[in-house]
């Protein structure tokens, strides 16, 4: 094909006169906006047309309309905000326990030997501990009520947290460090006004990590001892083996991940304007 | 303020990287450091400003620095060092913040090293807007907001393209002119030594000892890009200098 192309053996192409091939095609891949939607929508296509002419069963698989048709239901008797308020507050609660706590330790762990050398095998020790496992623990601690539910988001949330933060800290520039120093700034200065803001982009990122980990954790929290809340939804659905309303809170779920994940995209565009 | 440096050795985990420095910095004059790459040129730099304790020998400072300036030692970093989140007027503030100073004395302080460094245009821009060079006048900006007694600077054009460095180095020049400075100009490049320096100090290859000094008379604003009584210097420094360079060249790193 390349001989072809090139001509290599022909005596002719000291007279060829074309424009050079453009060998640099692909492998950059940019974000179509569109494209998102466009599956969505063929997704619930299919599957409501599936599901219309019989070829899944309403055993299967809900249709997509009536799980609407149940969302609407539900906002329409106000039942939906009786259930998102209470997740809401438990997971911005729980959430900002273990994520201040998380980029306090992580800074710390960050900035001094001994505290890295003592904490980082333990918060290695705790990451990989599914959190659901400890519910009971926590209940036993905090009581069934809202307190077992705020520390379970709060773990959670706070090792993902302190692994990005430290993580964070140490690929803070040096030599901006290094400036700093030499122009005699403050302890608390150089932390304040050149590591936190160096660490920032790495702490945004993980923070995206830790608060779809929050969610995962608020259903596994609601499923035990709470009368509202998106889990208790799901739970109650579930065990009813109403697909339906299980699927129509699923979704919720899933919208209130992307609407964290919009947040999070905003607060990222408005602190590092900065960034390249 | 002079600073003296007596009997100065250092060492790296036990291998020598500076051996028997002896030289004085004299007030209100440059002392160019040339030498092969890994001399220990960056490493004498950081023992002068303190950002490192040598391993024997003395650095002292001789008379007291000037009573309004606000940090003694203060360098200029190759790479400009600047925070990426702060305006250019912001990088400048950074080093008056910590100082408690009335905020129109800050504000007047700001203002006189931008008009200094003709930056008065872009107080407002990020350094990512900025080109290797306005960021370079930032940095040098910072460094004379905060007045220093001794101006230590690592290599400040070494990331720049060369019409940027020589317009970089006509504006030292001309700062240089309005109100003289002390400095210490670490370079491996041997028309910038011979531009800014009043003298001229050669080290070996590592360890890095004094190998030759030498003094230009020539007022430095009168030194030119081209210029014939510098090029008798550029020459014999690269006399001095050559065999050290092809030797450095040809050694393997440990690190």
């Amino acid at each position: 094909m390349y001989k072809k192309k090139y001509n290599f053996n022909s005596s002719k192409n000291i007279n060829i006169n074309r424009a050079v091939p453009f060998i640099g095609k692909g492998f950059r891949p940019k974000t179509k906006r569109w494209m998102g939607y466009f599956v969505f929508f063929i997704i619930i296509a299919v599957l409501e047309l599936a599901t219309r002419s019989g070829l899944i069963t309403s055993l299967t698989l809900p249709r997509p309309s009536d799980v609407l048709a149940t969302m609407i239901e539900l906002f329409e008797s106000g039942l939906l905000f009786k259930h998102l308020v209470p997740s809401t507050i438990r997971l911005i609660v729980g959430a900002f326990i273990g994520i201040s706590v998380g980029i306090t330790i992580g800074t710390l762990i960050g900035l001094f030997s001994y505290i890295r050398s003592g904490l980082v095998p333990v918060i290695a020790a705790i990451f990989p501990i599914p959190k659901i496992a400890l519910l009971p623990l926590f209940v036993i601690w905090f009581g069934i009520g809202e307190g077992s539910k705020y520390a379970l988001i709060a773990l959670g949330s706070f090792t993902p947290t302190v692994v990005a933060t430290y993580g964070a800290v140490d690929n803070v520039d040096r030599t901006l460090i290094r400036m700093g120093q030499s122009f005699g700034l403050s302890w608390i200065s150089i932390v304040y006004k050149i590591v936190l803001p160096g660490a920032m982009p790495g702490i945004l990122s993980g923070l995206r990590i830790s608060l779809a980990i929050a969610i995962i954790l608020l259903v596994a929290a609601e499923m035990l001892g709470a009368e509202y809340g998106i889990g208790a939804y799901i739970l109650e659905a579930g065990s009813l083996y109403d697909l339906e309303r299980l699927f129509a809170g699923v979704t919720i779920l899933s919208v209130l991940g992307i609407t964290v994940n919009v947040l999070v995209t905003i607060l990222e565009k408005k602190i590092l304007k900065w960034r390249v | 303020m002079n600073i003296k440096i007596n009997n100065l050795n250092h060492f790296y985990d036990g291998s020598k990287v500076l051996s028997n420095i002896n030289l004085e910095i004299m007030d209100g004059q440059i002392l160019s450091i040339i030498g092969p790459s890994g001399c220990g040129k960056s490493t004498l730099l950081r023992l002068i400003g303190g950002l490192e304790e040598p391993s024997s020998g003395e650095i002292i400072q001789i008379g007291s620095p000037p009573l309004d300036s606000l940090n003694m030692m203060t360098y200029i970093f190759q790479d400009f060092a600047l925070l990426p989140w702060r305006t250019v007027e912001e990088n400048i503030s950074l080093v008056l913040e910590d100082h408690s100073l009335p905020s129109e004395v800050k504000r007047s302080v700001i203002n006189d090293v931008l008009d200094r460094t003709k930056l008065k245009d872009f107080s407002y821009a990020l350094p990512k807007q900025l080109s290797g060079g306005m960021k370079q006048r930032v940095a040098i900006a910072r460094a004379l907001a905060v007045n220093p007694a001794v101006l230590l600077m690592d290599e400040p054009l070494s990331a720049l393209d060369s019409q940027t460095r020589e317009l970089l180095l006509e504006d030292f020049v001309s700062l240089w002119c309005r109100k003289p400075f002390t400095a210490v100009y670490i370079t491996h490049n041997l028309s910038e030594a011979v531009r800014l320096g009043h003298k001229i100090i050669v080290l070996s290859r590592r360890p890095g000892k004094i190998i030759e000094t030498i003094d230009i008379e020539k007022p430095i604003a009168d030194r030119r890009l081209i210029d014939k009584d510098l090029d008798e210097y550029q020459k014999n420094l690269w006399n001095i200098m050559h065999d050290e360079a092809r030797a450095a060249d040809a050694e393997l790193l440990n690190v």
